[in-house]
C-alpha cells in the first residue's frame, strides 16, 4: 500500500519549515532509515529519515519549498510490489473520520461475509446523548479545544489558575495555552521554574488552600520528578484527613510516545496512575471530548490525571457549539458501534482501533468500538455489555502490557462476563522495550493497524 | 510581681507556657502509652522541642497556615488543634482529627490552618508554598510556615521550595528544627555545609539563627521575619537548635546517643525549665501559678487517654469513605 511520507517537524513547537534539498529522487528504491530530503528552519537543519521501505514514487513538494506545514504530504511511497507510477494516498486525514459522538454518522460496514448469532442484541444501557441532536458542530483541533476549555473555566471561576514551563510568555511549549496570558495576566497564568517536584506540590497546597490550579507538566514525562507529591500528597491526603482536606488540581500534559525522541521522552502513564485511589485518570481522544472532560476535571473537587497526546494536538474534530459543553468524567463511548468484537482503546489508542474497525469492515466483521476516555474511575459497564453482547474483546493501548490498562479489562470482563466471552480477551500494547530511537524500531515498539485487525480475526477464529 | 520585661504580656507568657507543657506531657505519655503497646505504629515525639513550635505559633491566627512533619504533634497543640482530637487520632478512633484514617504522622485541621503532619520528609515545604500562593493571590495578609529537620534539609523538594518561594516573593518562612540527628545520622554526616542558615544566601532570602531551647530567641527573631512576610517582605529561612529528647521514633534504642546525652539534655537544655527560670527569676509569673498550669495540662492529658480509649473505632461500613470528594 501507498503511504505518504509527511513533513516532520524539528521542534516539538515548529509549525513550517522550508523543504530545503531532495536526497532521493522519484523512482529511486528506499530502505528504513535513509535519508530523504533536508528541512531547515530559522534554527536548524535536519534530515528526513525514511521509516518504510519501498519506492519513492513522487515528489510532492520540491526542493526550495518555503513554508511547508508540518504534516503535509511531501512525498508518496509506494510498497514493494506495486506500480510505483501509479501510487496515490487518497485520504491524508484519517483522524477526521471517526464518528462524532454517536450522533448519527453510523459508519458503513460491509455485510458479514460469515454467518453471526441471532443473538445480537442492540445495548443493554441506554445514556443520554452529551449534547442535542441538531448542535451546530465546529471543526476545532484538539490543541484549541484544550485551550479553550480552561479560557471558559478561567472566566467562570476566579480561583482557577494555569501554572506550568513556558505556559505564559511562550505560550505553552505545545500552544496549549495560547493566548491565555494575554486575557488573564501574569497572576493565572504562571511561568514556573524548571521544578517539577517543587511547583507540583506548591500547587497542590495552593489546592488544599482553596485555589484550583491547572498544573501543565511539558510532558508527563516529567511527571515522574513529582511523582510523590501526585501521589502521597494531591491523592491521599482527602482520605488521611477524614474528608477535611481535598485538592481539587488538574495535572495535565501530553502523555505517551511522540515521535522519534526517544525512551525518556516516549511513554504512557496511563497505568501507573490509573492504580491509585484518589485520583481520577482521563485520557480522550478526540477534541469534544478532550474539552468537555477539561472543563469537568477544572470543576471537580478531586485531583485529575489529564493525559494529552502531542500527536493529536493538531488534530481536528467537531466539537459542539455549546455554551457550556461538559463531558462527564467515568463515561466511555462507543465510538463505532458493531457487534462482531469489542476493541477498547483510549487516547491514540484509539486512531489504531478506528482503522482496524474500517478494515475489518472490509472483510464483513462488525467491531463495535468503545473510547474509554476516562481510565480511573473505569466504565466497566460499558465494555461488559459490549462484550456481552459480541462476545469477544481486544484492547489496545501505547503503554506496556504488565499491568496494563488492557490488563485490567481482561480481568473485569473475566470477573463480570466470563460466560459471555467465546475467545481470550486479547491486547494490542506497547512493547516490552525503552522506546527506540531508530525510525524503524520506534515503530515496531508501538502497536500498529495490523496487530489489531490480527487480534479481533484471532478473537472470531478467522 | 515586678515589671515584665519580656515581649510578650502575663496573659501570653502563661498561654505560652501552657502550650509548651501542653505537648511536653502529651508526649511524656504517648512514650508511656507506646511502650505498654497500647499505641500501634511510628510515633516521631516532640519532647524538647517546644520552644520553637511554641515560640512562632504565638505570632499567628487561624487564617496562617503551617505544614508540618513526621515529628508534628508539638506543631498541633501549638496551632490549636484539638488535643483530645489529637489523642484519639493517635488511638486510631472515630473520634480522631482525622476520625482515625491518618494517624500519629497526618493530624490535620484545616479550620486552624493546620494543614498536616506528613510522613514524607520535606513534603510539607512546597504545599506551604502553595498556601503562601494562595494568600498572596487573594491578598489577605496570611502566611505560611513549614517545618523540617536537619535531614529533611537535604531534600530536593525543600530545596526547589526555597527557590520558588524566592523567585515569586511567597510570605512564607522556612524553619529547619535542627536538633543533630537525621533519625540516627549525625547533621554533621549529611550535610557539608557547617550551617543550615548560609543556604539562605544561595536562593537570595535572609537566614537567621535562633536558640531552639529559649522560647523567647525564637519568639523575637521569627516575629521579625514573619511581620516582613506580612508586609510584602518575601520569604526566610530560620534555623533553630534544639534537643530531641526521644528517639527517631518510640522504639528507637538512640544507641548513636552519648551516654547521658539525654539525662544531661533534660537537666540543663530544656526549654520548659528554662522558660520557668526567666519568668519566674523576672517575677512577672510565680512558681505556683506554673504549677497550677502543670496540674490542669496533667487533667488534660489524663482525660484526653482516657476518653481516647473509651472511643469507638471507626465502623467498617465507612473503609471506604472520603477516597473521593463524592457530590
Amino acid at each position: 500500500m501507498a503511504t505518504n511520507i509527511l513533513m516532520p517537524a524539528l521542534s516539538p513547537t515548529m509549525e513550517q519549515g522550508k523543504l530545503a534539498k531532495w536526497l532521493k529522487k522519484e523512482g529511486d528504491s528506499i530502505r528504513s532509515g535513509d535519508v530523504l530530503a533536508e528541512i531547515e528552519t530559522d534554527k536548524a537543519t535536519m534530515e528526513v529519515e525514511a521509516v518504510d521501505e519501498g519506492t519513492l514514487a513522487k515528489i510532492l513538494i520540491p526542493a526550495g519549498s518555503d513554508n511547508v506545514a508540518v504534516n503535509t504530504p511531501i512525498a508518496i511511497l509506494a510498497g514493494e510490489g506495486e506500480d510505483a507510477t501509479k501510487a496515490s494516498v487518497p485520504d491524508a486525514a484519517p483522524a477526521a473520520a471517526p464518528a462524532s459522538n454517536g450522533a448519527g454518522a453510523e459508519p458503513q460496514a460491509a455485510k458479514p461475509a460469515t454467518p453471526q448469532p441471532a443473538a445480537a442484541a442492540a445495548p443493554a444501557i441506554s445514556r443520554a446523548p452529551e449534547f442535542p441532536e441538531g448542535t451546530e458542530m465546529v471543526s476545532t483541533t484538539v490543541r484549541e479545544a484544550l485551550r479553550d476549555a480552561m479560557a471558559e473555566e478561567m472566566r467562570r471561576d476566579e480561583s482557577v489558575f494555569v501554572m506550568g514551563e513556558e505556559v505564559a510568555e511562550y505560550q505553552g511549549a505545545y500552544k496549549i495555552t495560547q493566548g491565555l496570558l494575554q486575557e488573564f495576566s501574569d497572576r493565572r497564568v504562571v511561568d514556573t521554574p524548571i521544578t517539577e517536584h517543587g511547583f507540583a506540590g506548591l500547587a497542590v497546597g495552593a489546592a488544599m488552600a482553596g485555589l484550583r490550579p491547572i498544573v501543565e507538566f511539558m510532558t508527563f514525562n516529567f511527571a515522574m520528578q513529582a511523582m510523590d507529591q501526585i501521589i502521597n500528597s494531591a491523592a491521599k491526603t482527602l482520605y488521611m484527613s477524614g474528608g477535611q482536606m481535598g485538592c481539587p488540581i488538574v495535572f495535565r500534559g501530553p502523555n505517551g510516545a511522540a515521535a522519534r525522541v526517544a525512551a525518556q521522552h516516549s511513554q504512557d502513564y496511563t497505568a501507573w496512575f490509573s492504580h491509585v485511589p484518589g485520583l481520577y485518570v482521563v485520557a480522550p481522544y478526540s477534541a469534544a471530548d478532550a474539552k468537555g472532560l477539561l472543563k469537568s476535571a477544572i470543576r471537580d473537587a478531586n485531583p485529575v490525571i489529564f493525559l494529552e497526546n502531542e500527536i493529536l494536538y493538531g488534530q481536528s474534530f467537531d466539537v459542539p457549539k455549546i455554551d457550556d459543553f461538559l463531558v462527564p468524567i467515568g463515561k466511555g463511548r462507543i465510538a463505532r458501534p458493531g457487534k462482531d468484537v469489542t476493541i477498547v482503546s483510549f487516547s491514540i489508542g484509539m486512531v489504531y482501533a478506528l482503522k482496524a474497525a474500517e478494515e475489518l469492515a472490509k472483510d464483513g466483521i462488525e467491531a463495535e468500538v468503545i473510547d474509554l476516555r476516562t481510565i480511573r474511575p473505569m466504565d466497566a459497564e460499558l465494555i461488559i455489555d459490549s462484550v456481552k453482547r459480541t462476545g469477544r474483546c481486544v484492547t489496545v493501548e501505547e503503554g506496556w502490557p504488565q499491568s496494563g490498562v488492557g490488563a485490567e479489562i481482561a480481568s473485569i470482563l473475566m470477573e463480570h462476563a466470563f460466560d459471555y466471552l467465546d475467545a481470550p480477551v486479547a491486547r494490542v500494547t506497547g512493547k516490552n522495550v525503552p522506546m527506540p530511537y531508530a525510525a524503524n524500531l520506534e515503530k515496531l515498539a508501538l502497536p500498529n493497524v495490523g496487530e489489531v485487525v490480527a487480534a479481533a480475526k484471532a478473537a472470531l477464529y478467522v | 510581681m515586678s515589671d515584665n520585661p519580656f515581649p510578650v504580656d502575663k496573659a501570653g507568657l502563661l498561654e505560652a507556657y501552657r502550650m509548651m507543657k501542653t505537648i511536653r506531657e502529651f508526649e511524656e505519655r504517648l512514650h508511656i502509652d507506646f511502650a505498654k503497646g497500647d499505641i500501634p505504629g511510628f510515633v516521631h515525639l516532640y519532647a524538647g522541642e517546644e520552644a520553637v513550635a511554641t515560640g512562632i505559633m504565638m505570632h499567628l491566627n487561624d487564617r496562617d497556615r503551617i505544614a508540618s512533619t513526621h515529628r508534628g504533634h508539638g506543631h498541633c497543640i501549638s496551632k490549636g488543634v484539638d488535643v483530645h482530637g489529637m489523642m484519639a487520632e493517635i488511638y486510631g478512633k472515630e473520634t480522631g482529627s482525622c476520625l482515625g484514617r491518618g494517624g500519629s504522622m497526618h493530624i490535620a485541621d484545616l479550620s486552624k490552618g493546620m494543614m498536616g503532619a506528613n510522613g514524607i520528609l520535606g513534603a510539607g515545604a512546597p504545599l506551604i508554598c502553595g498556601a503562601g500562593l494562595a494568600a498572596k493571590f487573594r491578598g489577605d495578609g496570611g502566611v505560611g510556615i513549614t517545618f523540617f529537620g536537619d535531614g529533611a534539609a537535604n531534600q530536593g523538594m525543600v530545596l526547589e521550595s526555597m527557590n520558588l518561594a524566592a523567585v515569586w516573593n511567597l510570605p512564607v518562612i522556612f524553619v529547619c528544627e535542627n536538633n543533630g540527628y537525621a533519625e540516627a545520622t549525625s547533621r554533621d554526616y549529611g550535610t557539608a555545609v557547617k550551617s543550615y542558615v548560609d543556604r539562605g544566601a544561595g536562593f537570595g532570602i535572609p537566614g537567621v539563627h535562633a536558640d531552639g531551647t529559649d522560647f523567647f530567641a525564637v519568639y523575637e527573631v521569627v516575629g521579625e521575619l514573619i511581620k516582613r512576610a506580612r508586609e510584602g517582605g518575601g520569604p526566610a529561612l530560620l534555623e533553630c537548635e534544639v534537643i530531641r529528647f526521644f528517639g527517631h521514633f518510640e522504639g528507637d534504642a538512640q544507641t548513636y546517643k552519648a551516654k547521658g546525652e539525654n539525662e544531661y539534655n533534660r537537666a540543663n537544655r530544656d526549654c520548659l525549665k528554662i522558660f520557668r527560670a526567666k519568668v519566674t527569676e523576672a517575677g512577672v509569673i510565680s512558681d505556683a501559678e506554673l504549677d497550677a498550669i502543670d496540674g490542669e495540662v496533667a487533667e488534660l492529658i489524663e482525660d484526653s487517654v482516657a476518653s481516647a480509649k473509651a472511643a469507638p473505632l471507626p465502623s467498617p461500613k465507612d473503609l471506604m469513605s472520603n477516597v473521593y470528594v463524592s457530590y
